[in-house]
């Protein structure tokens, strides 16, 4: 029972259409169109509680479009100013993420029903895992700003609660799927808990552990360059600045710089991936 | 281990030490980088003093007679989440039919689309509120509009995945049957890719949930404007009364939008 996803939802591989469905009598439709007014309804309320109208979105739209023209042709000569903080952003994510996963791994076994039998264990250190997985980084960022004061130390406190969240959820997945033969061969030898776990769990997800990891680095170096907004250090600081400017060129600049450096992380993790697994 | 294939090979011990040297290097690099000095002498009392709110919030703010408390911010929340996903639901599916490889003659045509949902990912949903505070003053517009945009580039290419997984056969089908392309796009394609479009889009709506709280630290909307108050005011029971009720709320949503999108798929 996980209610909580992290990862893109579960892809349904083979469920295509109807197939193997032998009834051929029209579905009914009343319960889609029960579904469409609950869903109109919902939406009419949000939109009367938020005063957002369908002729403020229209006129919205040029709005949309001025920006994107603003920004265009991005201000390179800025690129000298930002590399520095840019540097200090991928260095609050590799702490955050190593850390973070570090933390991840024994609450990820503890959550485990294969590896903890127990469920007054597993099932508490889910709770935890999930209620840890509702706060968004930005957020954990503004309370470790209050706590640890302006910083970068703050920044990576928050990535790193953010990251021990996403993997260890990815993680005790993983390891609930894993081949039971081993372990079962290992009970048999008389292996304790111990050795159960190291030669008998550990191989099984140390290729997908890499790859989560890989997965949460790059999601916090986009994280990391927003949570200087709340003055938690890195280029959001700048990114702050800039806007309140009005120089969205210089704002282009700084997301196409995030953006080459999530590219260059996206490829350097698909060839560690396709080395390991 | 003396069977070990790594150890007759002396090239790929070589290798071995050269990933771990860069690794090694890559947190030397890191630690040097962040002043550890900058801490403030009190974190730890006011560690305590969140901990201490959040174990007793302060319950009148749930509902206040004259309005700002926890019920009406966190309704205002799920609204904007609500119609930031609606409008990126509809706004990402001309992106997804240009990403996907099997809807293009060209394949270049197809990455083309790819990047630019790789470029609308980039742009965090705060970044773009703050753009949209500019452009249609602050409030919970600005916040739907941040979350319409920006959702577009993670739907897009979820969508795009969906669409390249098409069974190819009912579309040839209707195509022998001399169906137009609008007609195979209707039956042949939106029937297969419909179901996990809808569970995308319930995803999506879990994470603008969350995105929404935040929100309102630039102004959005949300319950992210009186938790910003509440921290720089040192209020700390009230932080935690706005914490608690994220937690309960984003636990609620996911869990209901688990329980739709099994039933979906």
């Amino acid at each position: 029972m996980s209610p909580i996803s992290v990862t893109p939802p579960p892809t349904n591989e083979g469920r295509s259409g109807d197939e193997g469905a032998p009834s051929m009598a029209k579905p009914s439709h009343t319960k889609s169109i029960m579904t469409a007014a609950f869903i109109i309804v919902l939406l009419w309320l949000s939109a009367e509680r938020t005063d957002a109208t369908l002729t403020q979105l229209v006129t919205g739209a040029p709005e949309m479009g001025k920006l994107l023209v603003e920004m265009f042709p991005p201000d390179w000569s800025y690129l000298t100013t930002i590399w520095a903080p840019m540097m200090e952003t991928v260095q609050m994510a590799v702490l955050g993420t190593s850390i973070g996963a570090l933390l991840a791994i024994p609450i990820a076994l503890l959550a485990s029903g294969n590896v903890t039998r127990s469920k007054w264990l597993y099932i508490p250190a889910r709770l935890l895992l999930n209620l840890v997985r509702t706060v968004p980084d930005l957020l954990f960022a503004a309370i470790f700003v209050a706590i640890f004061g302006l910083g970068a130390v703050a920044g990576v406190a928050a990535l790193i609660l953010f990251s021990f969240g996403l993997i260890s959820k990815l993680l005790y997945e993983s390891i609930e799927a894993i081949d039971p033969g081993p372990l079962e061969a290992m009970t048999a030898v008389g292996a304790n808990k111990l050795q159960w776990i190291r030669f008998g769990v550990i191989p099984q997800v140390t290729a997908q552990f890499i790859s989560y990891l890989l997965y949460t680095f790059e999601v916090n170096v986009r994280a990391a360059g927003v949570l200087g907004l709340v003055g938690a250090g890195g280029i959001g600081l700048l990114l702050t600045r800039v806007l309140d400017q009005l120089r969205y060129d210089r704002a282009c600049m700084i997301i196409l710089l995030t953006l080459v450096i999530v590219l260059v992380i996206d490829y350097i993790s698909y060839r560690v991936q396709e080395k390991l697994l | 281990m003396k069977n070990n294939p790594l150890i007759r090979r002396p090239w790929l011990h070589i290798r071995w030490w050269l990933v771990a040297v860069v690794i090694v290097s890559l947190y030397v690099w890191s630690f040097t980088g962040i002043e550890f000095s900058g801490i403030r002498e009190n974190a730890g009392t006011v560690t305590v003093a969140i901990l201490q709110g959040m174990i007793s919030p302060d319950w009148d703010y749930v509902y206040l007679a004259e309005g700002e408390d926890l019920l009406r911010g966190m309704i205002d929340t799920l609204a904007i989440a609500l119609l930031g996903t609606f409008i990126s639901a509809f706004l990402c599916i001309p992106f997804a039919f240009w990403a996907s490889t099997n809807m293009n003659r060209w394949k270049w045509s197809s990455g083309v689309g790819k990047f630019i949902l790789s470029f609308i990912r980039t742009f965090p949903e705060i970044v773009m509120a703050i753009m949209f505070i500019k452009a249609v003053g602050p409030g919970a517009y600005a916040g739907i509009l941040a979350l319409g945009l920006h959702s577009i580039g993670m739907l897009g290419k979820l969508y795009a995945e969906a669409i390249e997984k098409i069974d190819r056969g009912p579309a040839e089908a209707l195509l022998a049957c001399g169906a137009n392309r609008l007609q195979v796009l209707w039956y042949g394609v939106i029937p297969q890719v419909l179901p996990e479009f809808m569970s995308y889009t319930l995803y999506r709506f879990e994470i603008n949930v969350r995105s929404a709280t935040i929100l309102g630290i630039i102004g959005a909307g949300g319950i992210g404007t009186p938790l910003i108050f509440a921290l720089d005011s040192r209020n700390w029971s009230r932080v935690g009364i706005i914490l608690l009720g994220i937690i309960i709320t984003v636990s609620v949503v996911d869990i209901i939008s688990n329980y739709v999108r099994r039933k979906i798929v």
